[in-house]
């Protein structure tokens, strides 16, 4: 498998006037082409500055990442990120908020448009392209917002606790449909959560990382192929797996 | 999920009763006014109290009449509106700017900040003589007073909306590659129609107190005019003929601005 993904001894420290903080310590973790890994760790620890990070929104102060064996920068079209929130423009409609990448981008032509129409369609939206983003639930805005992140056709999605907004069944369900958008789509994922069966849910990988500043912990590769969210919280392992993380995020 | 213009009984009884409600305050609202015009036009007719001070309703409107037949009202009204109406917009238009300026250089916003904080905390009127001297006693001087009374707070009110700007949104832009230009003209302007609004009335507002004032101090036409001179050969009817006319232009304008809203602002933010 090919390296999409490469976190090379990064480290990142906040300066403000009053303290320096070190958010990340000496983080090292590879990501291949057509995985989805999760990023665990206790809340507080660094998981959003280890995706802006990745995602460019913040020079590492020391250490590299490379995407595809190039530095990552900020706005590449390798990249896709998804917020917690939809963050879904409230002045825009459906269709409009799923152009925006497009248009920072400069790329809005019609086979682009055509696209992310079509991603719409296909995931049971068309009939709010219209529409604007108050009328619809809660799990569709968050899908939305996922079709907005894959209209520009990134490689690597990052995605910073995205369900964390969402009611508990709104939560499961949006979290299997998502999951089958982007295997679907054959993206490359990072999800960073701290909900432990999220993280068993849909991973092929689990990164753990230790309590601030973050490095990695332990790595555990699971066995669930390709199976949907909601199928693996059927299975048996699900338990065993579930006390296996929860030992080692609690244990210091 | 739109299509539900079924409703129940209930509900029909409730929308009723709602809309009986809403008649019932405007009948409220217009009974009042009548009775205090009517109690006022009484005492007055019957010298309860001095009709030369108060003047009195029926008087006040022949007086408008008046007015429009033999001195030029629309002319004073004209006169008045353009400064006003001049003055609202080169403080809109001023104090956009200058926001704008401000949010996009965060240097130039901290060198500016204490300038626009001791500014708006002067009391405008007292650079009224200066004004005066600078731009002479004509039109010039009460739009140049309307905009300092009213572009400070343009830039107050539209600065804080623009920094309010949901730094998530500002993230999100930014991780498709966004530059400041691209934020500014996708986010942070359309994100603040409602600052812009708010920003619209605050300043017409101001714009009428600017020009008035100016009028009071120097003038020779205008409603504020009409008021001053009315008072210092003590015609009470017309000053009170010139208030109501200035109250009727004030909230006409407000009504535009409202007007405005409503088809500016079509969706609907929610807290998310
Ligand atoms: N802009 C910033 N300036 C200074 N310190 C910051 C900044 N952003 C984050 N920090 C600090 O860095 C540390 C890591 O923050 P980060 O947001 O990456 O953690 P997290 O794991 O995502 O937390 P959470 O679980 O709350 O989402 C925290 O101690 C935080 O206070
Ligand atoms: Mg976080």
């Amino acid at each position: 498998m090919n390296k999409l993904l490469e976190i090379k001894s990064v480290s990142h420290v906040y300066h403000t006037k009053e303290n320096e903080t070190i958010a990340v310590d000496d983080l090292s973790f590879d990501v291949f082409k057509g995985e989805f890994i999760s990023v665990i760790g206790p809340s507080g620890c660094g998981k959003t500055t280890v995706l802006s990070l990745i995602a460019g929104l913040l020079p590492p102060s020391r250490g590299e990442i490379l995407i595809s064996n190039t530095p990552v920068k900020a706005g590449s079209d390798k990249l896709g990120y998804m917020l917690q929130k939809d963050q879904l423009f409230p002045w825009r409609t459906i269709e409009k908020n799923v152009f925006i990448p497009l248009e920072i981008k400069k790329k809005l032509t019609d086979d682009a448009k055509n696209y992310g129409l079509n991603l719409l369609d296909k995931y049971g939206l068309t009939s709010f392209r219209k529409s604007y983003p108050y009328e619809l639930s809660g799990g569709m805005r968050q899908r939305v917002a996922l079709i907005r992140t894959l209209v520009a056709k990134p490689e690597l999605l990052l995605l910073d606790e995205p369900f964390s907004a969402l009611d508990y069944q709104t939560r499961l369900s949006v979290c299997d449909d998502v999951y089958k958008i982007i295997t679907e789509q054959n993206v490359t994922a990072v999800l960073v959560t701290h909900d432990i069966s999220e993280a068993i849910s849909v991973s092929d990988r689990i990164i753990v990382l230790s309590k601030r500043p973050s490095k990695v912990k332990h790595i555990f590769e699971l066995d669930y192929g390709k199976t949907t969210p909601l199928k693996r919280r059927e299975t048996s392992n699900f338990s065993k797996w579930f006390e296996l993380l929860y030992k080692e995020i609690t244990n210091d | 999920m739109i299509n539900e213009k079924k409703y129940s009984l209930d509900h029909i009884r409730f929308l009723r009763k709602e809309r009986n409600e809403t008649i019932f305050v405007y009948v409220l609202r217009f009974s009042l006014l009548a009775l205090l015009l009517l109690v006022w036009e009484i005492l007055a007719v019957n010298n309860v109290i001095d009709p030369f001070i108060t003047s009195y309703p029926s008087k006040i409107f022949t007086t408008v009449i008046e007015l429009f037949k033999h001195n030029d009202l629309l002319m004073h009204i004209g006169v008045t509106l353009y400064e006003t109406f001049l003055g609202f917009i080169i403080s809109v238009v001023a104090g956009f700017i200058i926001a704008l300026i401000m949010w996009l250089s965060v240097r130039c916003r901290r060198v500016l900040e204490p300038y626009v904080v001791v500014l708006n905390s002067l009391p405008k009127i007292a650079l009224g003589p200066i004004i005066i001297v600078w731009f002479g006693s004509g039109n010039k001087a009460i739009i140049a007073m309307a905009v300092l009374i009213s572009v400070i707070v343009c830039i107050m009110t539209m600065l804080g909306g623009f920094l309010s700007t949901d730094k998530d949104k500002i993230l999100l832009l930014k991780s498709f590659g966004a530059n400041k230009w691209q934020i500014m003209t996708k986010l942070v302007i359309p994100s603040n129609l409602p600052t812009f609004v708010n920003m619209l009335k605050i300043a017409l507002g101001m714009a009428w107190i600017g020009s008035i004032m100016g009028e009071y101090l120097v003038s020779k036409a205008g409603l504020g005019y009409l008021i001053v001179y009315g008072s210092q050969v003590f015609k009470l009817d017309l000053v009170m003929a010139s208030t109501v006319v200035l109250l009727v232009l004030s909230a006409l304008m407000y009504a535009f601005i409202t007007l405005f809203e409503k088809l500016a602002i079509t969706y609907k933010t929610d807290s998310n």
